[in-house]
């Protein structure tokens, strides 16, 4: 197998004072087995707690309106058309056709070959276009492969690239092959006048078992260079859960008190109410703080989420569930 | 604009307040035969609640006689099986006016609603479907093949856990065939007189529970009548040193619950994100006012640094305020007697030299109200490293090596509770028994379950509540 050469330092101005810990196989494992422990039944009771916190009035209707524009309305079916990505796309700019005032998402997430369809759609608009690559769901492809894909979404135009780890490197203890593979997919994420899209790195939570676990990959992911850590691809259950999207939140408030980079949290796959959204922002809110509440630092990747804000926000502002009738389908 | 959580009151109507209370003497609410009564307030307002009756030496006498005889003609012959349906009957209506306790514990204490509403009530419930468990098998609990009840328990409760303290009292009491006599603290009696409410509503026998409201002097006859065969108080070490002395020389049975100064030993293995949450909610739940509340906290010094900015930046996103808005993480100090005390001994902590620090929270301007607070370099030559504070005052104090944690953790004349922190379970286990102290937590802190026997080492009392070892506290 023949891989692009990659420097393992990739970003010593994102590491800082860390930049030097991806040196070798061994530096990195001692770092990443070096970080505090998750004591599962702590973690899961915070998050619990958290979850008991009662957002009413004023508040849930600013939660609401921030959940939506920090929704990657997303669709990742293979019965995907470009007719569904057109319609999804035009629910994206204008989530409520009858309500101006009701924010628009942050992005729709697609496959890498209806991008240009996507970017077509939403031509104009500041909705971002992100796109799933590197052999996504399983990332089982070469790099080769994986960096082709890349490289064709961000040709098409994807403003934002969603990456999966290698999950059978990471559990076997090869640390540095999914720094090294992060590293690549970043700078396959360069543009030729120089700008570059910004980079999601899944680590498929569920299939990475522990919360010890989740906070080494998201270490990891930072710093080889990830713009934002996500939860899932939605196709592996469990996917986003309370607990994890804490634990991948401890770790980027932690990642900007050691390096002062600002590093983006994506929970994505299985929320699906208002009230779930919610509970996700006060996490957010007492985790790594209020600085994180916005689109630029935290996202849901959703289908079905954003149709139940809608509902919620008719229901708030005219006080009657009007039904899933009064939402627009895709 | 910021994410500002709306205030989200838990609403007071489900409480019916009645303007006052009289005794619970036999089945039925009287008046006291003095006359007297005192006022309780809502702490976070200082609104006065109710007036409640005070029991004098001759209520204490009548309480005791009505206990007597339930015990004698009632109670005692009763088969065990038939006390359990009593005992789950109390324990299934406990949940059934759970949101009404919770509101009224709350109004009472001072305590955030989500912490009665999640805590206190559902807990004092699980106290009475265990222990209704035990009613019938009382032969297979260890303490010989015949136990037989003591006969009538006077009990004596604190303050900073109303109902949940009752029920600790209360149903393993019961379960044993013993008739009770109870009194609550005087700043929060009102749950216990809904408990009285309760115990109609089952058809308990008239007798089997009284509830008699007062202050010290009350209970201070209580414990020492003559016709009470057990005596059962948690409180501070100073009363229950003079209620020790009372009955000295008696053929009354004692446990008594009193004071602590726990260590929480932060090793530097530990997970420091749940250890921080087990730091703040060993000291700032229920405002402190916990006896086995993790006051001192034992870090290594590897981490010392790093685990104090986590637990500074953590305590500047606790929520201060309204008891009853569903968001407030930290109440109100229950009496002004009580923040008294607290700015008496956190002053002397300023004399000694340690550092204090409080998180930044506006505080109400009515009530009594004390901010989170952590004192650094503590010593534990510090009066404030070794008197118990019962308040929302944490003494941090570091170590470099095991030996060194475990020696000032037991450095104390208290030993009820301690917390260990490290992911390294042979530590843990190490740690665990060389500490003189009733409970030791792993990981973890406060947790509470009926079936784990809880009680303390030296000046933190004697004897066991909970679990198979704490009915032994009421059986001969």
């Amino acid at each position: 197998m023949s891989s692009p050469a990659v420097t393992a330092t990739p970003a010593p101005d994102r590491a800082g004072a860390l930049a030097d810990v991806a040196t070798s196989e061994s530096s990195l494992r001692r770092f990443l087995h070096g970080l505090p422990g998750v004591d599962q039944v702590g973690a899961e009771a915070r998050a619990a707690t958290l979850g008991t916190r009662s957002i009413k009035g004023d508040a849930k209707a600013y939660a609401l309106d921030l959940a939506i524009s920090m929704v990657d309305l997303t669709t990742l079916e293979g019965s995907d058309t470009p007719g569904k990505v057109r319609s999804l796309a035009a629910k994206a700019m204008r989530p409520d056709p009858g309500d101006r005032s009701c924010p628009q998402v942050a992005a729709v997430c697609v496959y890498p070959d209806l991008v240009a369809t996507a970017r077509e759609a939403l031509t104009g608009s500041t909705v971002q276009v992100a796109s799933v690559a590197t052999a996504f769901p399983s990332g089982r492809a070469s790099r080769e492969v994986r960096l082709a894909d890349t490289r064709e979404a961000v040709a098409d135009g994807a403003d934002e690239v969603d990456m999966v780890i290698d999950r059978g490197a990471f559990l076997s203890g090869r640390y540095l092959r999914v720094f090294e593979d992060v590293v690549a997919v970043r700078e396959a994420c360069l543009r030729a006048d120089g700008t570059r899209a910004h980079l999601k790195v899944i680590l498929e939570t569920g299939e990475l078992a522990t919360y010890d676990n989740v906070r080494r990959a998201s270490w990891l992911a930072m710093l080889a260079g990830g713009d934002f850590i996500k939860t899932s691809t939605g196709k592996v259950q469990p996917a986003a859960t309370l607990p994890v999207t804490l634990v991948m939140l401890e770790a980027v408030r932690d990642f900007h008190a050691a390096t002062g980079t600002v590093v983006g949290v994506k929970p994505a796959g299985g929320i699906r109410t208002s009230k779930d959204a919610v509970k996700h922002l006060v996490v957010v809110n007492e985790t790594a703080g209020p600085d994180w509440l916005t689109p630029d630092r935290f996202r849901f990747g959703a289908s079905s989420l954003l149709d139940d804000l809608l509902m919620q926000r008719m229901k708030l502002s005219t006080g009657r569930y009007s039904g899933p009738d009064h939402v627009t389908v895709t | 604009m910021a994410f500002d959580y709306a205030p989200a009151p838990e609403s007071r109507a489900v409480v019916d307040l009645r303007a006052s209370y009289g005794l619970f003497v036999d089945g039925e609410f009287v008046d006291p035969a003095a006359g007297g009564s005192f006022k309780t307030v809502n702490p976070a307002t200082e609104e006065v609640l109710a007036e409640v009756a005070e029991a004098g030496p001759a209520d204490v006498d009548r309480a005791v006689a009505a206990a007597r005889r339930a015990h004698r003609e009632v109670w005692g012959p009763m088969p065990g099986r038939e006390r359990a349906k009593y005992l789950f009957r109390i324990a299934r209506l406990l949940q059934e006016r759970g949101r009404e306790l919770a509101v009224l514990e709350t109004l009472d204490n001072g305590k955030p609603i989500r912490e009665s509403r999640d805590g206190d009530v559902p807990l004092a419930a699980q106290w009475f479907f265990y222990h209704a468990g035990w009613a019938d098998k009382l032969e297979h609990a260890g303490h010989g093949p015949d136990p037989q009840p003591l006969g009538v328990a006077a009990q004596v409760i604190p303050w900073n856990f109303p109902l949940l303290m009752l029920a600790w009292k209360i149903a393993p009491a019961l379960a044993c065939g013993n008739t009770v006599v109870l009194k609550p603290a005087e700043t929060t009696p009102l749950s216990a007189l809904v408990f009285a409410e309760i115990c109609q509503q089952a058809d308990l026998p008239p007798g089997v529970v009284n509830i008699l409201t007062g202050a010290g002097d009350t209970g201070a006859a209580l414990v020492a009548h003559d016709d009470v065969d057990k005596v059962a108080f948690t409180g501070s070490t100073d009363v229950g040193r003079a209620i020790a002395q009372a009955v000295a020389g008696t053929h009354k049975k004692v446990t008594l619950e009193l004071g602590g100064k726990a260590a929480n030993i932060v090793f530097d293995d530990a997970p420091l994100d749940e250890a921080v949450e087990g730091i703040v909610n060993g000291i700032f739940f229920n405002q402190g006012h916990v006896c086995c509340a993790g006051s001192r906290l034992l870090v290594q010094e590897s981490v010392a640094d790093d685990v104090l900015e986590r637990l500074r930046r953590r305590m500047t996103t606790l929520r201060v305020g309204d008891p009853l808005d569903k968001n407030t993480d930290v109440g109100a100090i229950n009496s002004a007697e009580q923040l008294a005390k607290i700015r008496e001994l956190t002053a002397v902590g300023d004399e000694e030299g340690a550092e204090r620090w409080s998180a930044p929270v506006e505080l109400p301007t009515s009530g009594y109200w004390f901010p989170p607070t952590v004192f650094t370099g503590v010593s534990q030559a510090h009066r404030i490293a070794r008197e118990e504070i019962f308040g929302p005052v944490l003494s941090v104090l570091t170590f470099r090596t095991p030996d060194e944690a475990v020696a000032k953790a037991n450095n104390t004349p208290y030993g009820l509770s301690a917390g260990v922190w490290s992911d390294k379970g042979s530590r843990t286990l190490w740690a665990a028994g060389r500490l003189r102290a009733g409970v030791v937590w792993s990981n973890t802190f406060n947790k509470f379950d009926p079936a784990s026997p809880f009680g303390g080492y030296q000046q933190s009392g004697y004897g066991r509540e909970g679990g198979r070892h704490g009915l032994e506290a009421y059986l001969r």
